[in-house]
């Protein structure tokens, strides 16, 4: 039921589609943690009447939009060192508070990137043997946050799958991720199996089960 | 009297001897202590173990102690710097790579006379299983590895043993400070600077601007001087460094 064979590439959600259609499901009132990547894409798409916080890993609580040229502040950035802005009500913390909002379980949602997510839930994101280790908050962020969402790309660049049955990259944490949402698909993670809830548009079942190495469930349709 | 003030440098540092452990603030270059930094290569010292967030993304704070050869070991999340990687795999230095928020709670603790915690926080990882390498030999074999971390279960979930962090001399950078060492911060400079100037056993503050007593509101004071032993103002010559793009998970 699952093949891992290189798929030949078909059209489903752009980044800025994958953010889009994941801060349609910010709630309001959440406390939110972006990883770089593509969640950093988020804050534009998310609904005026929905009223989020976003937090940085370096102590922010109220991240607002970067910084226009000539308005930056050194001693204002986010966790990737871009200079941002505070929204009006925002906090800074230090980073031992900073990381008890986030082992503590205060965020509501930790949006992240992904190597690969396996059958269970597993993340894999930190480290791909052979380059440059770092890990940053990402361990702590799986660890503490109510709900885990992941964004990637449904398939890697030489086409694998990078929902697979058991990840081959070192770990960030085991059966920690509770969504996922590519260009082709979102789906969940319920007691631990994945669960295929949505199709992006124009993409079928069947094309989204030929580039999928894990196997799941098809809940289509079902708002969880 | 409690003066704390320091007006030179190297006369202050220069009992920080080749060797030492170094809990130092900052994210990036964001609240860096660079004047103290900078100290510290103009006094020579050398083999320094230092716990710090980031290496950084140039040759300026961390980036100069890697690029003059200072440094036996580091204790951080997000390294950056490639040239620290080389250094790392050509077995010039260590690296003990941690969560982040491991990394600021560890601070706290040594600080806050707690010696160890359980976290969930890296458990079912290469941090905690043994097998993420420490230290590298010259051959590129790997010569060290982070131990193996306790474990325990607390709420049927996988929690390890993280050590309290207590450092011989810990350099943090504020914004304000008064001769007493109260402290209070500026933004998201703050960041790691309570937590480090916590865990020193001897803890240096390298501030913009030194105030005098009572400028600082008792409500306004981030850090009280009780954990502070000396207080120096930032050298002009060190300018705030521009922000630089660096990423972290």
């Amino acid at each position: 039921m699952t093949q891992t064979t290189a798929q030949a590439a078909i059209s489903g959600r752009s980044r800025e589609g994958i953010a889009e259609r994941l801060a349609a499901d910010l709630r309001d009132g959440f406390v939110v943690n972006l990883g770089v990547g593509i969640p950093l894409l988020i804050p534009k798409y998310i609904p005026p009447d929905v009223e989020v916080i976003l937090h940085a890993e370096n102590g922010v609580l109220g991240l607002g939009p970067l910084a226009s040229p000539g308005q930056e502040d050194p001693d204002l950035t986010d966790a990737g060192k871009q200079p941002i802005t505070l929204i009006t009500g925002a906090a800074i913390v230090d980073s031992a508070m900073s990381f008890a909002v986030v082992r503590g379980g205060h965020l509501d949602v930790t949006v992240l990137g992904a190597l690969q997510v396996s059958a269970h839930g597993d993340l894999a994101n930190w480290y791909v043997p052979g380059k440059n280790p770092a890990v940053g908050g990402a361990m702590d962020l799986v660890a503490g946050a109510r709900e885990v969402w992941v964004t990637m790309e449904h398939v890697d660049r030489t086409g694998q799958p990078k929902i697979v049955e058991q990840c081959t990259f070192p770990l960030t944490g085991r059966q920690v991720v509770t969504r996922v949402y590519t260009d082709l698909a979102v789906f969940h993670v319920v007691d631990g199996e994945l669960r295929l809830t949505e199709c992006a548009p124009g993409i079928e079942p069947e094309m989204i089960r030929k580039r999928t190495a894990a196997p799941y469930t098809e809940d289509l349709g079902i708002r969880l | 009297m409690i003066d704390k003030f320091r007006s030179d440098p190297i006369a202050a540092l220069a009992v920080i001897p080749s060797g030492a452990t170094l809990a130092v603030g900052g994210f990036g270059s964001s609240g860096r202590p660079d004047t103290l930094l900078d100290t510290l290569c103009e006094l020579d010292r050398r083999d320094l173990h230092v716990y710090v967030n980031n290496v950084g993304g140039d040759f300026t704070g961390i980036g100069r102690l890697l690029a003059e050869r200072r440094l036996r070991r580091i204790t951080c999340s997000f390294p950056v710097l490639p040239e620290f990687y080389d250094e790392y795999f050509a077995g010039r230095v260590e690296l003990e790579l941690i969560p982040q928020g491991t990394l600021a709670e560890r601070m706290r603790a040594g600080g806050a006379g707690i010696p160890a915690f359980f976290t969930p926080s890296g458990a079912g990882t290469m941090l905690a299983d043994g097998t993420f390498p420490l230290g590298y030999g010259a051959d590129r074999q790997v010569v060290s590895w982070q131990p193996e971390r306790e474990r325990r279960e607390f709420g049927g979930r996988e929690h390890i043993l993280e050590y309290g962090i207590v450092a011989d001399f810990a350099l943090v950078k504020a914004h304000k400070g008064d001769r007493r060492g109260n402290l209070r911060f500026r933004l998201s400079a703050r960041n790691f600077n309570p937590l480090a100037a916590m865990s020193g056993r001897h803890t240096f503050a390298e501030v913009e601007h030194l105030v005098g007593i009572g400028e600082l509101e008792p409500d306004d004071i981030h850090l009280p001087g009780v954990f502070v032993d000396e207080v120096l103002l930032k050298s002009p010559d060190s300018p705030r460094q521009p922000a630089i793009a660096e990423f972290s998970s």
